[in-house]
């Protein structure tokens, strides 16, 4: 290495391609993702209920083991769509964790040392920083989420026989589209709070708060006001509306599918505006 | 993999003593307006110096024409180009040739300075391994390579300014925008950013615009200066060419010196004004000091001082806040 060289020298070697430089971002902020033990562990739990799901796979294509137990636990094995439904429902409550953790020191620290126009002096825009930004927490709620799912519905498949994997195959599809939705609503919601709140701590509080007292609140609001559009607010049931409608899973709604699938693109496009607006360079003051 | 060629093929390079003739930056009309505020009022010049010092008062628009260039704010009226590129349709282009100095507190406390400074040049499109050892040359350069491992946060505010420039020259700009350098520095921390910048200068590498209102900052280091004031031009020239024009005029102090003397001179073409000893005068062209000292010589008039009456930049600027 030619640090012994101590004068300016201008560069005319080759550049990476312009799409690529969005994975710089995703590269440096992967290295620190871990330095934390509690995250490191939190990673690590999010592994367990999936290898759970695995081995009640693999006992529920072997009745003469389930049968020690009975025939009530041959029944309670039955691999379908409430079963992958459960999985998204654990897996969505433990990655939610790991965004609240992971989520708010993504942009935050940018910010709060000034160094947005750093950023974006170079051939590097808004959109990209928000996809590098943002593929950290696709990439890391990814790899505890769908990619295990997919993993799980591979082996059911393989063990049950071509015919299940071909008449269940929308359940792969369901779990995708629910974990994507999600990771997409989570992704945006943190990056959000982390551009607008500096100290990471409180971003977290108030992530968790966001889904833990919106439900609260949103039950207040539909008994004083006498309706039903405080659900609107309720974060953790629009969810779990989409999620039931994505697995057949029969339930009573009070809210149509179609308006809680617009109501959370809706939360997305305002976190997207929200991060838009504080992304920037240097703020305008009118 | 597809790669693209760097930015210092585009450019060819100038001779140290002439000009470049290469417009750096052309405003043509340039308005910005915040809400209601016209910060940038109607600007319209060719800068075309090898370092272009940009002075004015607090909130005279330095910055905002700054980060107007580099595409941070939209032009309300007019438009500009740096480079040939223009501001509004061809950002990319522009900011892949420029390393940009911020004025404010710019860094990643949590990142070591050569982790930092290595992502800014692969932002800059620099591959990886490149990267890193230009980041090193860079800090090295700049003077922080005993504390490249440390992390930002704990770097003192002459350090931070230096992780500054560092970030701003890894990656081979063909421009250089300085906003403040020396904001916060000690007087020898102050000394040692402008000998570097006097030295990338020197360099012939890259060319420098350089935001200050501090005119020793800018005296020291450019040779074309624009004094902005309340968003306008107030003055726009070639710091050298001012200092040439000022060669001709002089300041005499004298013993012996008659009529005689003075009327030598003005024969000369010279303007002369004399009060007692001392006596001001304004060299014709074609006339050098040296025929001075002959007349001098052959009047036996002894000259006891001669001064060049030089405008500083301090005169200029003074004379642009007064129109």
């Amino acid at each position: 290495m030619a640090v012994y060289r101590r004068s300016y020298a201008s560069y005319s070697g080759p550049l990476t391609p312009a799409w690529s430089r969005c994975l710089v971002l995703f590269r440096y902020s992967q290295r620190n993702l871990f330095r934390s033990k509690f995250q490191t562990g939190l990673f690590a739990l999010c592994f367990f209920y999936p290898v759970v799901c695995l081995c009640a796979i693999y006992l529920a294509h072997n009745l003469s083991f389930l049968e020690v137990f009975g025939g009530a636990a041959s029944r309670f094995m039955v691999i379908d769509s409430k079963f992958f439904f459960y999985f998204v429902n654990v897996q969505g409550v433990l990655v939610f964790l790991l965004t609240a953790f992971t989520g708010p020191g993504l942009i935050s620290p940018d910010i709060a040392n000034g160094a947005l126009p750093l950023y974006f002096c170079r051939p590097f825009s808004r959109v990209e920083y928000v996809l590098g930004k943002s593929s950290v927490l696709a990439i890391l709620l990814s790899q505890v989420t769908w990619v295990p799912g997919l993993v799980l519905f591979a082996v059911q498949a393989v063990l049950a026989g071509p015919a299940w994997a071909w008449d269940h195959l929308w359940i792969a599809g369901s779990l995708v589209v629910s974990f994507l939705l999600w990771i997409v609503f989570l992704s945006l919601l943190a990056m959000a709070l982390s551009a607008w709140v500096k100290w990471r701590i409180v971003a977290g509080a108030i992530l968790l708060g966001v889904l833990f007292f919106g439900a609260g609140f949103a039950q207040a609001v539909n008994n004083v006001m006498r309706t039903q559009l405080g659900d609107f607010l309720n974060i953790v049931y629009l969810m779990a509306t989409v999620w039931t409608s994505l697995f057949g899973i029969e339930a009573e709604r009070a809210m149509p599918v179609l308006q809680a699938w617009i109501a959370i693109l809706a939360y997305c496009a305002l976190c997207l505006a929200l991060l838009v607006r504080k992304v920037r360079a240097y703020e305008v003051i009118q | 993999m597809a790669i693209q060629h760097g930015a210092a093929d585009v450019e060819n390079e100038q001779s140290p003593s002439a000009a470049p003739r290469t417009p750096l930056v052309e405003l043509h009309g340039l308005s910005v307006q915040f809400g209601r505020r016209e910060i940038l009022r109607d600007l319209t010049c060719s800068l075309r110096g090898r370092a272009i010092g940009l002075l004015g008062p607090n909130g005279a628009g330095k910055s905002t024409l700054i980060n107007t260039l580099l595409g941070f704010y939209a032009p309300s009226r007019g438009s500009a180009q740096v480079f040939g590129y223009d501001i509004r349709r061809e950002t990319r282009q522009i900011r892949s040739l420029v390393g940009y100095m911020p004025e404010n507190d710019a860094f990643i406390s949590q990142m070591s300075a050569v982790s930092f400074v290595c992502m800014m040049a692969e932002l800059s499109g620099l591959p990886p391994s490149t990267a890193l050892e230009r980041a090193h040359e860079a800090l090295f350069y700049v003077g922080l390579a005993e504390a490249r491992y440390r992390k930002l946060g704990t770097y003192s505010l002459g350090m931070k300014q230096l992780a500054k420039l560092a970030q701003a020259i890894v990656h081979g700009p063909q421009l250089l925008i300085l906003d403040e350098p020396t904001n916060g520095l000690d007087p020898l921390a102050r000394q040692r950013m402008i000998r570097m910048i006097r030295e990338i200068r020197d360099g012939n590498e890259l060319r420098i615009v350089l935001c200050s209102h501090l005119l020793r900052d800018v005296e020291d280091t450019c040779d074309e200066v624009l004094i902005l004031k309340q968003g306008r031009i107030a003055h726009y020239s070639n710091l050298e060419a001012e200092r040439r024009a000022n060669k001709r005029f002089l300041e005499l102090e004298t013993y012996g010196a008659n009529g005689d003397f003075t009327e030598a001179i003005e024969r000369l073409g010279c303007e002369c004004a004399v009060t007692a000893n001392h006596m001001k005068m304004i060299l014709a062209d074609g006339i050098e000091v040296r025929d001075i000292y002959r007349l001098a010589a052959e009047r036996e008039v002894r000259i006891r001082r001669l001064n060049f009456r030089r405008d500083t930049l301090e005169d200029i600027f003074m004379k642009a806040m007064e129109n």
